[in-house]
């Protein structure tokens, strides 16, 4: 008992672990030199060779890690976690036109995944129709086709809306899509109340990393708010904003400042509405974040650990919020695309697998596992049935799932923990010095702070300071696919989606489109006048994505792209 | 064999438009690459993204470029570089050294060489290889 109480104090744990590092471990190095000149994380924190006590001494184990379910939430934002209800495994899927997907998500359901999870083709992001005379090279290659709500229901057909969450990849027209949505739903005789799911529609990370934007930056996130508001009065299950630090990762970031520009982006969003009169207890239940789950395994777990207690101290502090529901983060994590590599394809599966284990240990409530095959292509049916059985061997067969937060106390782990909370916090207090988050996107602060990251990753990869196998080290000679079968779509989606589409305008009621489209128009620049319910009307119309886009570039204009490097 | 010709101070420096295709706003690639020929002492312009190949054409003609880099992620790298190459040979632009960089499949690697392409990247290439390449390139067509 005496040896455990001197271990407890302080200044004699410092000395212990000096003495340890200055005798004990030098003798080791002596012997055999460190492998690196340097240890860092992924994203560049210095590591040490060990944690003791002493690295966690400042951190309470009650106010800053507590327990699962209660504040600060740093366990994660349940209490039974996956005891109780698993993650959601939640595949993205989009090509072609609608029926394609909508099979896509029919094969998905059929060998074990429990979510829906949508991407768009670039003509949808960005607020074109598929007859645009530019685009139509582009129509349902990297996402499904929609043009009008027509689309939408083939999409969802034969899906029970009331029973599946769904995710909708979409940002710059996720006003439209939210409303087509809803609008399916309605027609289909399901009410807004039973309608669960997400829209990204984090708008601000497009103009720093993902690049989908039409509409100038301010004008943007108004939009948003409208569609929070929107949610929260006629579809309260459904989360009209998934604040994403997936692609500010995946284009260059650290994980700080994956957590950082995310918050910032957040609370951007939450306190233009204040700015409206709402307040954030009746928005912020209904925010949702989603991360890059990278391939530093315990820096992911500690970063999932530290954006949970940040974003639990900033609604309730800084934001006042009251309701408990407000200050929990509930995140959909991804497995970073950006570390899939084009060579030895095979190996994907091992990294796809180490960063699942990491969103699971870290406390995800849904999950999306790239496919082998991702750097290349659309993936494949057989590449994509691999990624759903890697989340069920995790869920199934490791015991990652069976207690609640297993990490917790990890000296390292808690201490990486609070040391992410604390880099992040800093950013964000540096954007707000500069005037918040839509600030830091005009001034460009935010693409270079990334693009500098980014340049920082690829030194370091061609000096060597970094191993990528089968990139820069473990080289094989044979350049090729490995023998997989890449995905193929099928050429004459375009044709056939140009056809859907003249049909749809051949149709339908001219004079209640021209009406809707008019109606917009005339309130689109009035900040305090929620569009959403026009939107809605321009969509049961079926007004197209591109012409509610045109309304609103008339009135708005459009953000001229970012040529910072 | 390389390098020493950029770093001379009496050969002006190489101009390269670095042009992101369509609507594909995967940059990341495109904006590493730009900086890393800044850093070896080339006159880089990036155009940014959701350009055209007509406007891409105009840039090159504008900037008197004599290297165009393309980056295409979007899966539409074919259709764009097929366009590029016609426009720049009705333009007599063909001395330009057309890079393609991306995830290009082998089979459309070897077909964009065959409509003009010079050469092209794909993942994982080491930015002092493409450094290289634009040296040795310029030089050769200035002595042809």
């Amino acid at each position: 008992m005496d040896h455990l109480n001197a271990v407890k104090e302080p200044a004699a744990a410092s000395a212990r672990v000096r003495k340890w590092k200055e005798e004990r471990l030098a003798k080791d190095h002596e012997r055999i030199p460190p492998r690196q000149e340097e240890f860092k994380t992924l994203s560049g924190l210095e590591i040490d060779d060990v944690y003791t006590e002493e690295d966690v001494k400042d951190i309470d184990p009650v106010e800053d890690i507590g327990l699962p379910g209660e504040y600060p939430f740093t366990r994660g934002p349940h209490a039974s976690m996956y005891r109780g209800r698993p993650w959601t495994i939640r595949q993205v899927a989009g090509f072609g036109q609608a029926e394609d997907t909508n099979n896509r998500y029919k094969y998905l359901l059929a060998h074990g995944e429990t979510g829906l999870s949508t991407d768009f083709d670039l003509p949808t992001l960005l607020g074109f129709d598929s007859d645009h005379p530019e685009y139509r090279r582009e129509i349902g290659k990297i996402g499904v086709a929609v043009d009008t709500v027509v689309d939408f229901h083939a999409l969802f057909d034969g899906i029970p809306l009331e029973e599946v969450s769904t995710s909708l990849t979409i940002n710059a027209s996720a006003a439209i899509l939210l409303a087509m949505y809803r609008v399916v739903g309605d027609e289909r005789g399901i009410s807004g109340s039973q309608l669960t799911g997400t829209t990204q529609n984090d708008i601000l990370k497009e103009y720093t990393a993902q690049n989908e934007f039409i509409f100038p930056p301010a004008k943007a996130a108004e939009l948003v708010v409208d569609t929070m508001e929107y949610g929260a009065q006629v579809m309260p299950r459904f989360n009209p904003l998934n604040a994403c630090g997936y692609h500010i990762r995946d284009a260059g970031a650290t994980a700080v400042q994956e957590v950082g520009l995310t918050v910032s982006a957040a609370l951007c969003y939450l306190e233009l509405a204040q700015q409206r009169g709402i307040h954030p207890d009746t928005l912020a239940p209904r925010v949702s974040f989603f991360w890059d789950v990278h391939n530093d395994f315990l820096e992911e777990v500690a970063k999932l650990r530290a954006a949970r207690r940040l974003w639990a101290r900033l609604t309730r502090e800084r934001l006042k919020c009251r309701d408990p529901r407000s200050w929990l983060m509930r995140a959909h994590c991804q497995t970073a695309g950006v570390s899939l590599t084009a060579q030895q394809p095979l190996n994907n599966v091992a990294r796809t697998a180490i960063q699942a284990l990491a969103s699971v240990l870290g406390g995800t409530q849904s999950l999306h596992t790239n496919s082998l095959d991702e750097a290349f292509a659309i993936p494949s049916e057989e590449a994509i049935k691999v990624a759903v059985r890697t989340q069920q061997i995790i869920l199934e067969e490791s015991g990652a799932g069976d207690v609640v937060d297993p990490l917790a106390g990890s000296y390292y782990v808690e201490s990486l923990t609070s040391q992410i909370e604390e880099e992040a916090s800093e950013l964000i207090g540096r954007i707000d010095e500069m005037g918040g988050m839509i600030a830091a996107v005009e001034n460009g602060y935010a693409n270079q702070l990334i693009a500098d990251s980014a340049w920082e990753h690829q030194l370091s990869l061609e000096r060597g300071e970094r191993t990528i196998v089968g990139v820069n080290d473990f080289i094989d000679d044979d350049r090729s696919t490995g023998g997989i079968e890449l995905f193929k779509l099928d050429p004459g989606v375009g044709e056939r989606q140009m056809k859907r589409l003249a049909e749809v305008k051949r149709s339908r009621e001219e004079a209640r489109v021209a009406k809707a489209l008019r109606e917009l128009e005339s309130v689109a620049g009035d900040l305090h006048h929620n569009r959403m319910p026009l939107i809605e009307e321009a969509v049961r119309a079926r007004a197209t994505v591109g012409e509610i886009c045109d309304v609103l570039r008339s009135v708005w204009g459009e953000y001229q792209p970012s040529t910072v490097f | 064999m390389t390098g020493s010709s950029i770093s001379s101070p009496q050969a002006p420096p190489i101009k390269v438009v670095v042009a992101k295709p369509g609507l594909d706003g995967h940059d990341r690639g495109a904006k590493v690459v730009a900086r890393s020929l800044r850093d070896a002492g080339m006159e880089v312009v990036y155009t940014g993204i959701f350009q055209t190949p007509e406007s891409i054409l105009r840039a090159v003609i504008q900037e008197d470029a004599q290297v165009l880099g393309l980056s295409s992620l979007s899966g539409a790298h074919m259709e764009y570089a097929e366009d590029l190459c016609t426009l720049l040979r009705e333009n007599d632009r063909e001395d330009v050294l057309f890079l393609v960089g991306g995830t290009i499949p082998e089979e459309d690697a070897a077909q964009l060489k065959r409509v003009g392409v010079t050469e092209v990247f794909g993942p994982g290439t080491r930015t002092e290889d493409i450094i290289n390449y634009i040296v040795d390139g310029v030089g050769e067509r200035a002595d042809a």
